[in-house]
């Protein structure tokens, strides 16, 4: 590990076992060294603002990517969604919808609100794997996140 | 077994004013097994009045997804990526930044305006191909886009 050690993936994620299948589709194909996974709303604001639970945490360290569910306890996805992208601290930070809704109204809001991109979660367990890889392969590989490396991190970090 | 509703023809704006690499985009859709109609437009001014339908695009369809490069005529990529950022009616469509940039500062600025996602568009053609079949297969195949009304 280097001195910056970036976190890849804020994982906000309520169901356990979709939760361990996003994180081991994810660690298998070695899409992400780094992911952090909270189970709430509440504790993913908290995390990304270094509040409460998470007051000691060094904020300069945020994550390249958040994958967000929209039925979450105590803070929903959609109204995460619209702290992060409200906010000039955060509204760069990619953010991918993975949720089993299938509402119309969830998709578009999420669009409007500056979600990157939405996928729905397939039932199917082969095929929730599948979709997990791809996504991961995208996001971590192929397309240019904000933060690109621990150098520009760092750097990102040292701005106001 | 893709469901009905996915195999809908998405509707692509192609905003690229280098013909060789419009016309390879291009090659690479048409083979997708996506289907798509993609409409290309030289020019960062096309490309707004397309999306307001305004002049001669007034019947012009909505599209479901726009790859936009960043140096354009006229009106620049970031200046359109702007437009329709700030733009509710527009704001919902996803926006893929396809660019020669490598800068990380143009990248991050790119995210800042509301760019969906960002590829860099390799030299090689192998790698060019590849780019522009990972990112049909991503926002096509696997990513829900919201509906276009006509």
């Amino acid at each position: 590990m280097n001195n910056f050690s970036v976190l890849d993936i804020l994982l906000v994620e309520d169901d356990k076992d979709d939760l361990e299948l996003t994180l081991h589709a994810l660690r298998r194909e070695h899409l992400a060294n780094n992911i952090f996974a909270v189970r709430d709303g509440e504790e993913a604001l908290e995390f990304l603002y270094c509040t409460g639970r998470y007051a000691d945490r060094a904020g300069s360290q945020q994550p390249r990517l958040v994958l967000l569910d929209l039925k979450l306890p105590k803070v929903n996805g959609l109204e995460v969604l619209e702290r992060i992208k409200n906010d000039p601290r955060t509204r760069a930070i990619p953010i991918v919808i993975l949720t089993s809704s299938k509402e119309e109204c969830d998709l578009v809001t999420s669009y409007h609100f500056g979600a990157n991109s939405y996928i729905q979660k397939p039932v199917d367990f082969d095929q929730f794997r599948n979709v997990i890889k791809n996504a991961g392969l995208y996001w971590m590989v192929i397309n240019q996140l904000p933060l690109s490396n621990p150098a520009d991190a760092a750097m990102a970090a040292g701005k106001p | 077994m893709v469901p009905v509703a996915m195999r809908i023809t998405r509707e692509i704006l192609l905003v690229d004013d280098n013909p060789a690499d419009s016309d390879l985009t291009r090659e690479v859709l048409a083979a997708s097994s996506h289907p798509n109609h993609v409409t290309t437009l030289l020019d960062g001014e096309a490309a707004i009045a397309l999306l307001r339908r305004t002049g001669p695009y007034g019947t012009a369809r909505r599209p479901d997804l726009i790859i936009l490069d960043l140096n354009l005529p006229r009106i620049d990529g970031r200046a359109v990526l702007a437009e329709i950022k700030t733009d509710p009616e527009l704001n919902q469509i996803p926006v893929v930044i396809f660019s020669t940039s490598h800068s990380a500062q143009e990248v991050a600025r790119c995210y800042e305006l509301g760019a969906n996602c960002y590829l860099r568009k390799p030299v090689s053609l192998s790698e060019f191909f590849s780019a522009v079949q990972s990112l049909d297969e991503f926002w096509i195949g696997f990513a829900s886009l919201p509906k276009q009304e006509i």
